[in-house]
């Protein structure tokens, strides 16, 4: 084996421009693939920390009958707040969040919203509802930029909102928009607005009730609370994952045809040199190599592609790699309309097992498209490579 | 038991087949070919020369009869065997060099001895030994395609003493070779048999090696028709 290597090596360096262009087509494999997986790596990091720090938190308890996709249950989902979360909302380590549905008539205009009640103090989300916490002439409110896009609306600007209490009845209030925040979260954003807790739970009749809470340690062992579903954190950004793993599999595709245009390059390599080089077949045959073994030689050459193309990949991926990690990688349309938690610009997130994996896979399978042609050499007559006649 | 001839055949046999017949390359050769024999199978073209070196060199193997080689029937041998006679025993110079292309020649020299799994300073002797033998010591970093033909054929036998065989097969050595770097190389071949004791057994119908042959062994037909 350490002969083979010693020859593969020789063979390959002697070769000169045949083999880098090779080379150059594997690492072009190599970094793609694991820039690509990179980008996914860090979306998914990117969205799962975006999810927490703007819709979940560390995990929320639900009111039973609450659906955050069917609107209509929003009446029936609310309840007082339950006694064994008064000590945590003192503290602010949850907090308790109430949701009417209703309807905005911006400049005339008439569109359906979710109003979210928050408490102007908290922190454990990154929205800025401290700008809710200000004396006006009408109800102050916050609002995504994508609402605002889509409402027409700027902060100071005046708008009507209509509610049903909890008795049914409809009412209607002015909203001024003290701010317009921008996240990666487009549930938090689109169609929603936000007002002070308080003011919702007057302007429902709901005084003292809730419709979900949200808690920022994720760790803490939470209890069974009657009429409350547990949340966890990690059920809340299941969606995130079920989103990536459905990329990742549309993904693969690319790195397939992209890997079996590198592995074409070999293969004819391969089978050209099987061809190209009968009298040396012959001649090391001659000189003591056994058929087997020249296999074992073509096949170590073959693969050693891959392995030159991890050196090349580390010249000029490395840097690239680096520099797409610390600049991200920005989208080149505004992806706020995707309706997934994504970014405008990406980072991507390398690990030790990602770069391990992917180049172990890609010399696994160029020793195999390497051993594929070389078979044949098995079966070659040793006295016609040695004329150079073609078998 | 182990005999005093390096080569020894008893009614070698070897068909290829043609079509629905067969050929018969060699047609029952009986030969012995002691140590320290320079030694040529002289015939045309289709003669059987190449076959029976091939037969020998164990790279192939006769339909019926025997060819025993250092004490070791060709027909026996299994592929691992054969290719241990060969890299322990056995020297191999081509008509056309069959050097390789992308290796200098010191790296062209050294590939038997790498086979032997040598240490690197025994092998850096002894490549330097035999480039002195053949007088390319200043080509060491040179690779073949910069080399002419003679100079390649030096490297090659350069490449088949290297290891000092018992044997040395070379089929149509001087060939591709003008008169002058034929006589170079076949005084050069004269003086290792000379001075090594190799066995030179070549395959040929150059009258320039006939004329450098101690013996002279006339092919015809697959048959020997003279031997002197």
């Amino acid at each position: 084996m350490k002969l083979a290597l010693k020859l593969a090596f020789r063979n390959l360096i002697g070769a000169g421009l045949r083999t880098w262009l090779n080379v150059i087509v594997l690492s072009f494999s190599f970094v793609v693939i694991i820039f690509m997986k990179g980008v996914m790596v860090g979306w998914d990091h990117q969205a799962k920390t975006d999810m927490t720090n703007w819709e979940t938190g560390g995990g929320q308890y639900w009111n039973e009958n609450y659906d955050p996709y069917d609107p209509f249950t929003f009446s029936e989902s609310h309840a007082p707040i339950p006694s064994e979360l008064d000590e945590e909302i003192r503290t602010g380590e949850t907090e308790p969040f109430l949701i009417v549905h209703g309807t905005i008539y911006p400049q005339g205009r008439m569109q359906s919203v979710t109003i979210i009640g928050i408490n102007p103090d908290q922190d454990i989300f990154m929205l800025p509802s401290h700008k809710l916490d200000t004396i006006s002439d009408a109800i102050p409110a916050i609002i995504g930029s994508i609402a605002a896009r889509n409402m027409n609306l700027g902060i100071g600007d005046h708008a009507t909102i209509r509610w049903r209490d909890v008795k049914g009845m409809f009412d209607a209030a002015y909203i001024v928009i003290t701010d317009i925040f921008s996240c990666n979260v487009p549930t938090v954003d689109a169609g929603k607005i936000y007002i002070p807790l308080q003011k919702l739970q007057s302007m429902s009749g709901l005084d003292n009730e809730a419709t979900l809470f949200t808690f920022r340690d994720s760790e803490k062992p939470r209890p069974d609370i009657s009429g409350w579903t547990l949340k966890t954190k990690s059920e809340l950004t299941k969606s995130v994952d079920d989103l990536i793993k459905t990329k990742t599999t549309g993904q693969t595709v690319f790195y397939v045809i992209l890997l079996l245009l590198a592995m074409l390059a070999i293969f004819d390599t391969q089978v050209l040199s099987i061809f190209r080089r009968q009298r040396e077949i012959g001649t090391y045959i001659a000189l003591g190599y056994t058929r087997r073994e020249v296999v074992g030689l073509f096949t170590v050459e073959g693969a050693m592609h891959a392995l030159f193309a991890a050196l090349v990949s580390a010249i000029y991926g490395l840097p690239f790699l680096a520099w797409m990690a610390k600049t991200g990688w920005t989208m080149p349309m505004d992806v706020s309309d995707y309706g997934m938690a994504i970014a405008q610009t990406l980072y991507p997130v390398y690990s030790a097992g990602l770069v391990v994996s992917t180049v172990l896979i890609v010399l696994l399978v160029t020793t195999v498209v390497s051993y594929w042609p070389s078979r044949k050499i098995a079966k070659m007559n040793p006295t016609e490579a040695l004329r150079g006649k073609i078998q | 038991m182990k005999n005093s001839f390096i080569i020894q055949t008893e009614n070698l046999i070897k068909s290829f087949p043609m079509g629905r017949s067969h050929f018969t390359a060699l047609n029952g050769i009986d030969l012995n070919i002691g140590e320290g024999e320079f030694a040529g199978l002289i015939g045309p073209s289709g003669s059987g020369k190449t076959t029976l070196l091939n037969i020998v060199g164990s790279l192939d193997s006769p339909t019926s009869g025997e060819a025993t080689v250092l004490n070791q029937p060709v027909s026996k041998l299994n592929a691992r065997q054969a290719a241990r006679l060969r890299k322990e025993k056995l020297g191999f110079i081509f008509q056309s060099y069959n050097l390789f292309a992308v290796h200098n020649v010191f790296e062209n020299v050294e590939f038997p001895l790498l086979l032997l799994n040598y240490s690197g300073t025994r092998r850096r002797k002894m490549v330097m030994d035999a480039l002195e033998w053949v007088g390319l010591t200043d080509k060491v970093k040179s690779k073949p395609p910069q080399l002419s033909g003679g100079e390649c054929q030096r490297v090659a036998i350069a490449r088949a003493m290297v290891k000092k065989p018992s044997l040395v097969l070379a089929d149509e050595p001087t060939a591709n070779l003008d008169a002058a770097n034929s006589h170079h190389i076949l005084k050069t071949m004269v003086d290792l048999n000379r001075e090594l004791n190799t066995t030179f057994l070549f395959a040929t119908h150059d009258e320039k090696v006939i004329m450098y042959l101690k013996r002279k062994i006339y092919l015809k037909d697959g048959k020997i028709e003279k031997d002197e």
